[in-house]
């Protein structure tokens, strides 16, 4: 026989002043089963909470309603209190009598009735309450960081210096990322391979890192604290063990003519190939897309001169699979191709060229070796154009938004422009200047005033060619929409950062959601920037939207906080509000039919199948199973099912309908 | 084979060598030509700057009279009566109020269904297989395209090429042998409506592109719209002495260009009726 | 009080919401007759935007109204998609409604005008009509005078006009669409 106190809260006036809490106390005293049923001002108060825990104590209650504010609100304080007391915390529930009545409703009789109403309706599910335990889930504690640009190995550092085994994974062949192809960084001019290279190296170093490169995610299965990821690694067609990165076999490789990816296509590099010298690892890769003996069967001058014979071209790709307890996303951005743009002639004229084709001209490490010299004739321009907002902010051509960090990156451009052509001419059409960052106004400002760049506010129409020299359409806005000609030698694009290649392939390898230019999205845009709607999965860097270096390394030590927060403990707590499959009396029995419509309706993937066996280990029956760890409790399957097999732990069909009950009768 | 034909105002007047050289170059191909019956003027630009329900009712009635002459498909060589008519038409499909309305005024059924072809659509459907065969005098010279404003805009509507650096005639030159160059002024305004009323600006506009064209080398600038003919040609010496030089570039038709190629005499293409006479052919 | 909004009427009638626009000045820059103009396409927006009704009277009594050519340079490369041709075509129908076409530009509204007209009596354009009637309404006679013989020498200026049979339905054409 069930024993439940009801206590019912006056919230100051919060409650009161509408509700009639005496009369709701008196009322619920009434209801079978009610032990005891008392009004208090403040019940979430130390004298509050004392009044429960005595009448647990004394009354022996079995369960108790609260009915005072939201259970958001107060819910873990009065479960606490009655845990203290001996009651199972689960035996204790909230009425929200606030933001469901008070608030809501006139003073009056009526008022005070629904009160009382969902005071009953409480009391009959109670009854039915069961003690529940919240549930431990172990942690693996070692982190998979997806992308070697400065976002993972930045995470990748952190986590692994808190003493966390991290994983981190590359798609291309070395780690570095954009960061590793710009010339020098904005505010300050740093060079940004300076100060790169040497975290690259960290990586490679650490003992807590294992770094693959040239390696994709394949699979990720499982849930927080607890994924196994399966990844590819693609063949490299070079034994790492052996090779010595001596570099023989690229100086010799017959195929030259591949545009760099690396140079942004103002360069060549080889079939077999390391991205750029201070590559890490530093070690080449074969391109089979290239390699005239993937493609023709002939050729192998590298395996011939290479001194260790590391050459390996049957080596197929290769998957390991990987227990992991948290996920760090750091897969960057893209530089968007201005195809689109046939107004200004890119990849139509060759002088006209992006903005990170640009770094690698400027970059000590370049085609040019930092020299600015047109692609078409490697001459130096003498007037050279930049155009702002190429992509972004343009809604016609499919990108609204503002990619962020090309009035600064342009405005670097200028700069570094005026300081290696002492007689150039440099001009920025821009809408407007965004240089919102600790020393970003000042840097602009700079360029104008202290290097001469003629910053004109106005878009360009159209930019065509004529007697080898790129003819500018522009306008000056503030002079009224004045018509500028400029005759530049070449011109720079501003173009818009887009979503990784693969972006949405990998988002729904690994259920988290992006928004529609396919940038991971985050949680919750204030207070989760780092957290995917995903537990256990965190995001960091240009992969969630365009952003520099400095918000990236923040984000990404953000993430990696996160993640060494996860692996403080050994064991994950849950609310044990989760799907339960009916087993009556033995084990052996279950209502459910292993139809699997449930795993079909799960979003979560939390359904397993659960083979039931006779004492002989036969298998006698295959039915479902929830795995508690990933069922975030929705209810979804419920519904679904079809033989009334599963319930949710704390809010089982029969508990419902007898709240329903409650309120009908009455 | 038989296809509906509107000629439209200029062609039967300032650009009578359009008309020509069009039904010659179809003819060549054992296709005629048909004009709509009773066709009226398309309303041009005049009508849309200044009212607007008259600039739909007046290309509206050439698409009624087409229909009631049967037709399937019309040839509308003058790219500013391709513009009026397939804007038209767009805009009627769009809103059945507007066609009930127009229907009414005109006293006529619209169905809406009429294929639109402008001449290198015309073209290419019927006469581009045929093409390479036919030529007979290649048309070997290094010319410049020019589209104007009226053939590609608005792109949504008149879904014909690109927008920027379009290439439908360019291809067809170079079919007939032509090295057709890239320039800076394919798709620029030549101050088009403004021949009469503000011959200074036409003098300016289409000075930049005639100057272009002369400045890269074009032996002729090849068109396909009468007005932007008249403009470049007909106003040449306004032109010129606006530039202050004495450029001779000649203004073809692409019809005349190809009906020369496949073998069609001066005459037939009505080449001496260009104020700029070619000094080649 | 009600403020009279010009900004919501171009709104309903020509669907163009002229807050869209940023300002950026591509059609200016695009444009081939910006320099002409009194105010250029991006300006136009601007002072469409202060809904300030001198700012909207002196666009009504503008040169640009009427140098626009509807080339639609401007609309196919505004990355706000704003169909200023259109605008220009609704402000023009308002200049005349408020009977405040600019002076200089009365010449290309008589040939707007002629140019009806002669569509009108005829159903197609008749050029020497045209000009005619241009001339007339502009009083601009020697114009052209050198260019004439030589038209006419080769066969692009027919004496008689080309005629449509059914003059009625023209007729009725032009009554029934009239503001």
């Amino acid at each position: 026989m069930s024993k439940i106190g009801v206590f019912v809260c006056h919230c100051g006036e919060n409650i009161s002043a509408t509700v009639d809490c005496e009369k709701v106390a008196e009322e619920a005293s009434k209801i079978t089963g009610v032990e005891v049923s008392v009004d208090y001002k403040y019940m979430c108060s130390d004298p509050g909470q004392t009044m429960i825990k005595e009448a647990i104590k004394e009354k022996g209650l079995t369960g108790v309603v609260v009915a005072a504010c939201s259970p958001r609100m107060h819910e873990p304080t009065f479960r606490k209190a009655c845990s203290e007391a001996g009651l199972n915390p689960y035996m204790c529930e909230m009425t929200n009598l606030r933001e469901h009545c008070s608030w809501v409703h006139e003073k009056g009789d009526q008022t005070t009735e629904k009160a009382i109403d969902l005071v009953r309706m409480l009391v009959e599910k109670t009854k039915l309450n069961k003690p529940l335990n919240s549930i431990k889930v172990p942690i693996h504690k070692k982190a998979l960081v997806i992308g070697g640009g400065i976002a993972g190995i930045q995470s990748s550092l952190d986590i692994a210096n808190a003493g966390h085994q991290v994983i981190l994974v590359e798609k291309d062949p070395s780690i570095g990322g954009h960061m590793s192809q710009l010339s020098e960084t904005f505010p300050t001019l740093d060079c940004s391979q300076c100060i790169l290279t040497p975290r690259m190296v960290e990586v490679a170093q650490h003992p807590n890192i294992t770094l693959y490169t040239y390696a994709e995610l394949e699979k990720l299965e499982g849930f927080i604290g607890n994924f196994k990821a399966t990844i590819r690694l693609k063949a490299k067609s070079v034994d790492p063990k052996l090779c010595t990165g001596c570099g023989v076999c690229y100086s010799k490789c017959p195929t030259k003519k591949i545009p760099s990816e690396f140079n942004e296509g103002l360069g060549l590099r080889t079939a077999i190939y390391t991205p750029f010298p201070q590559a890490v690892p530093n070690k080449p890769v074969i391109d089979k897309t290239n390699c005239t003996y993937y493609t023709k069967g002939k050729c192998k001058v590298c395996q011939k001169v290479c001194p260790t014979g590391a050459i390996d071209f049957d080596r197929p790709d290769e998957f390991i699979t990987e227990d992991i307890g948290a996920v760090v996303t750091a897969t960057g951005f893209n530089v968007l191709k201005p195809n689109f743009f046939p107004e200004y002639g890119y990849g139509k004229y060759k002088d006209v060229i992006t903005g990170l084709q640009f770094e690698r001209l400027a970059s000590a490490s370049g085609p040019t070796l930092g020299a600015i010299r047109r692609p078409s004739d490697g001459t130096e321009p003498k007037k050279i154009v930049f155009i702002a907002c190429a992509g972004s902010r343009d809604p016609a051509k499919g990108l609204p938004y503002c990619s962020k960090i090309c009035c600064m990156y342009t405005a670097k451009h200028a700069m570094l422009y005026q300081h290696k052509v002492h007689d150039g001419e440099s001009y920025v059409f821009y809408m407007d200047i965004r240089a919102a960052g600790k020393n970003y106004e000042e840097f602009v400002r700079r360029a104008i005033e202290d290097d001469g760049v003629n910053y004109v506010r106005g878009r360009v129409a159209r930019v065509y060619e004529k007697d080898g020299k790129l003819i500018v359409k522009g306008v000056d806005t503030l002079l009224g929409g004045k018509p500028v000609e400029i005759e530049a030698d070449m011109v720079v694009l501003a173009s818009a950062g887009v979503a990784s290649h693969g972006a949405e392939e990998l988002a729904q390898k690994m259920h988290i959601s992006y928004d529609p230019y396919k940038f991971f999205a985050e949680a919750h845009p204030k207070l989760k920037p780092v957290e995917t709607n995903t537990a256990g999965i965190f995001l960091c860097g240009a992969c969630q939207a365009p952003k520099d270096i400095p918000e990236t390394v923040g984000m990404a030590s953000g993430a990696a906080a996160k993640v060494i927060g996860l692996f403080s403990n050994s064991e994950l707590t849950r609310e044990p509000v989760v799907a339960v499959v009916n087993r009556i009396a033995s084990h052996e029995v279950s209502t459910c039919v292993g139809c699997f419509l449930c795993e079909t309706a799960c979003p979560y993937q939390a359904i397993v199948h659960e083979e039931i066996k006779n004492r002989a280990g036969e298998v006698i029956k295959t039915v479902a199973q929830v795995n508690p760890g990933l069922c975030q409790g929705c209810g979804t399957c419920v519904s679904f099912c079809r033989s009334k097999s599963i319930d949710i732990q704390g809010f089982s069909n029969e508990q419902m309908y007898a709240e329903v009950m409650a309120v009908l009768e009455a | 084979m038989e296809i509906g034909f509107y000629p439209g105002c200029s062609l039967k007047g300032t650009s009578s060598e359009y008309a020509q050289s069009t039904l010659a170059l179809a003819k060549a191909f054992d296709i005629n030509l048909k004009e709509i019956t009773d066709w009226n003027c398309c309303g041009a630009t005049a009508a849309h700057n200044l009212n607007h329900e008259l600039a739909m009712a007046l290309p509206a009635r050439v698409l009624a009279l087409a229909e009631k002459d049967g037709m399937t498909e019309i040839v509308v060589p003058c790219a500013a009566c391709y513009n009026r008519l397939t804007v038209t038409q767009h805009e009627l499909n769009q809103s059945e109020e507007l066609r009930d309305k127009i229907s009414e005024v005109l006293q006529m059924p619209l169905s809406g269904n009429l294929q639109i072809l402008n001449v290198m659509q015309f073209i290419d459907k019927y006469i581009t297989n045929r093409i390479e065969e036919k030529v007979v005098k290649p048309f070997e010279h290094k010319v410049v395209c020019y589209y104007g404003c009226l053939l590609v805009r608005p792109q949504d509507i008149l879904k014909f090429d690109r927008l920027e650096d379009p290439q439908s005639m360019d291809t067809l030159m170079k079919k007939i042998g032509a090295d057709s160059m890239d320039w800076g002024y394919k798709t620029e305004c030549c101050g088009a409506g403004f021949s009469v009323s503000r011959t200074d600006i036409v003098a300016k506009l289409s000075g930049k592109i005639v100057k272009d064209a002369s400045d890269r080398g074009a032996e002729a600038i090849i068109v396909a719209c009468p007005m932007c003919q008249s403009n470049l040609d007909m106003r040449r010496p306004q032109i010129n002495s606006y530039l202050q030089m004495n450029i001779k570039t000649p203004v073809m038709y692409i019809t005349q260009a190809m009906g020369l190629a496949v073998g069609l005499s001066k005459e037939e293409v009505g080449l001496k009726k260009l104020f700029v006479a070619p000094t080649f052919a | 009080m009600e403020k009279e909004s010009y900004i919501s009427e171009i709104r309903s009638k020509v669907g163009v919401n002229v807050n869209r626009c940023y300002q950026c000045g591509k059609c200016s820059a695009g444009c081939a007759l910006a320099e002409d103009m009194d105010y250029p396409p991006s300006l136009v927006m601007r002072m469409l935007q202060t809904n300030d009704i001198s700012n909207y009277n002196s666009l009504l009594q503008s040169e640009t109204i009427w140098l626009c050519v509807s080339c639609q340079n401007c609309l196919t490369r505004c990355p706000m998609e704003i169909d200023i041709p259109q605008l220009m075509d609704y402000m023009r129908e308002k200049s005349i409604e408020k009977k405040s076409i600019n002076k200089k530009s009365s010449q290309i509204v008589s040939f707007h005008k002629a140019f009806l007209d002669s569509v009108k009596f005829t159903g197609r354009l008749y050029e020497i009509g045209l000009v005619a009637g241009y001339k007339a309404r502009t009083l601009n006679l020697l114009q052209d005078m050198n260019i004439a013989p030589k038209m006419f020498s080769k066969g692009k200026l027919p004496i008689l006009p080309e005629m449509v049979e059914d003059k009625k339905q023209i007729a009725s054409i032009f009554s029934n669409t009239k503001k």
